[in-house]
């Protein structure tokens, strides 16, 4: 990650579809190209459907992965 | 060269949405989606909470249409503006409680602010003349062409030819030969179109994607509404209303009890803010009681959380009732039987 490059969180959990892929969009629209955000959610319909919005709206997953009942996806922002 | 023209396509999922986008892209026009969150859509929660829901397939068939068509999709959180719409629609409501007419007007308005904030020239819909029997009638689509002040630069592609010419058409932006003159509810045509498409595995049309479309979750709004004497609502109340069995043995308080680990595990997170209860020794489920109780209701709430216990058939299961502030008390109860449980009880 570059110097100016941020990493964000997003706490998504008790949320469920679509309300973490909302929370995701209007955060991404916030940041910058190259920033990443990493959501946790307990609803694992965001496996889904975050990476489904991404591939839409041209942004990239570098990575989902599942501890207990939480899902965790990383979300690289990209020039679209 | 002409300038691109673009167009914001409010999508449902649905395939009438899709084909209709599909037109105008076809078209050589510049389609972005839009989707509105109201909180009472099918998809996505009860899939979520539900455990026997868990082996459905967790697709958002709004980001799939956008997916299969190749644009972007704008979804939209409308939640707290749209309480007005389905406390005080206009033009009432259809079958249950569903403000179709109402919902269409206020769904085509907000997508006519975001293509105004975001340059775009006009609106799509999937609509087609007598297709719906509240928000799609040919008496009806000019009021939501008028009422949402999109007028016309509302282009409905898939009935388009039905209707009088938009702005897209006079101005030449679309091809008016090009677009269809679908009406009614027969789904063939649209099914042809979509072949024609090469769109498969569309979500299939049957019963709406909204829940205000279903009897017993309008029910169990109007009971809501009657027990508060008001009329507002918040989300937990909404996703309250999608779970568990709802049984209102008295006007002043209602109990909610989990039909299975689903639930019960989501029902948990409620904890403080309702009066929650559970057995003790024997599997069953989490009950919550919303509303006022006294000692005797709770004996009550314990007694119909230890009918749908594993233990109801036996003298006495013990229940756990818990206070928001986390106090707890144990009630030692006979569980009722299924006929002492009201039918008029059930919302």
């Amino acid at each position: 990650m570059e110097i100016n490059q941020l990493h964000y969180e997003l706490d998504a959990r008790r949320m469920f579809c679509p309300m973490p892929v909302i929370r995701t969009q209007d955060k991404v629209n916030t940041l910058q190209v190259g920033d990443t955000l990493e959501v946790v959610a307990t609803d694992p319909g965001v496996l889904s459907d975050i990476p489904a919005w991404c591939r839409i709206n041209g942004h990239k997953i570098l990575n989902t992965r599942e501890v207990d009942d939480e899902v965790f996806v990383l979300v690289e922002v990209c020039d679209t | 060269m002409s300038q691109q023209r673009k167009a914001v396509a409010l999508i449902s999922g649905g395939l009438d949405s899709l084909l209709a986008a599909k037109v105008m892209l076809e078209q050589g026009i510049h389609v972005e989606g839009i989707n509105f969150f109201t909180g009472f859509c099918v998809e996505g929660h009860t899939h979520a909470i539900r455990k026997q829901d868990k082996d459905k397939p967790k697709r958002n068939n709004a980001l799939w249409s956008a997916e299969q068509l190749g644009i972007k999709l704008h979804i939209i959180d409308v939640v707290d503006e749209y309480k007005d719409v389905l406390i005080n629609p206009k033009h009432g409501y259809g079958k249950n409680m569903n403000p179709c007419l109402d919902c269409k007007v206020f769904m085509v308005n907000k997508a006519k602010q975001w293509a105004e904030e975001n340059d775009f020239d006009f609106i799509i819909t999937g609509e087609v003349v007598g297709q719906r029997p509240m928000s799609q009638r040919k008496e009806t689509m000019p009021i939501v062409s008028r009422e949402s002040g999109a007028d016309d630069r509302l282009l409905r592609p898939l009935c388009a030819k039905n209707l009088p010419p938009t702005l897209p058409e006079t101005e030449g932006w679309v091809k008016r030969d090009e677009m269809y003159g679908f009406s009614g509810r027969n789904r063939k045509p649209q099914m042809a179109l979509a072949a024609e498409f090469g769109f498969e595995d569309y979500a299939k049309p049957a019963g709406g994607c909204c829940f205000l479309t279903d009897e017993s979750y309008s029910a169990k709004i109007v009971d809501l509404w009657d027990a508060r004497g008001t009329r507002e609502y918040e989300m937990d109340d909404i996703m309250l209303l999608k779970v568990g069995r709802h049984i209102r043995p008295a006007p002043h308080y209602k109990l909610i009890v989990g039909r299975e680990d689903g639930e019960n595990k989501f029902m948990q997170g409620y904890k403080n803010s309702f009066i929650s209860l559970k057995t003790i020794g024997v599997p069953g489920p989490l009950t919550l009681l919303d509303g006022v109780a006294t000692d005797d209701d709770l004996k009550v709430a314990a007694q119909i959380t230890a009918r749908f216990s594993q233990g109801k058939n036996a003298e006495n299961v013990t229940i756990e009732a818990r206070r928001t502030n986390g106090d707890t008390t144990t009630l030692d109860v006979k569980p009722m039987t299924a006929e002492e449980i009201k039918p008029e009880w059930y919302v």
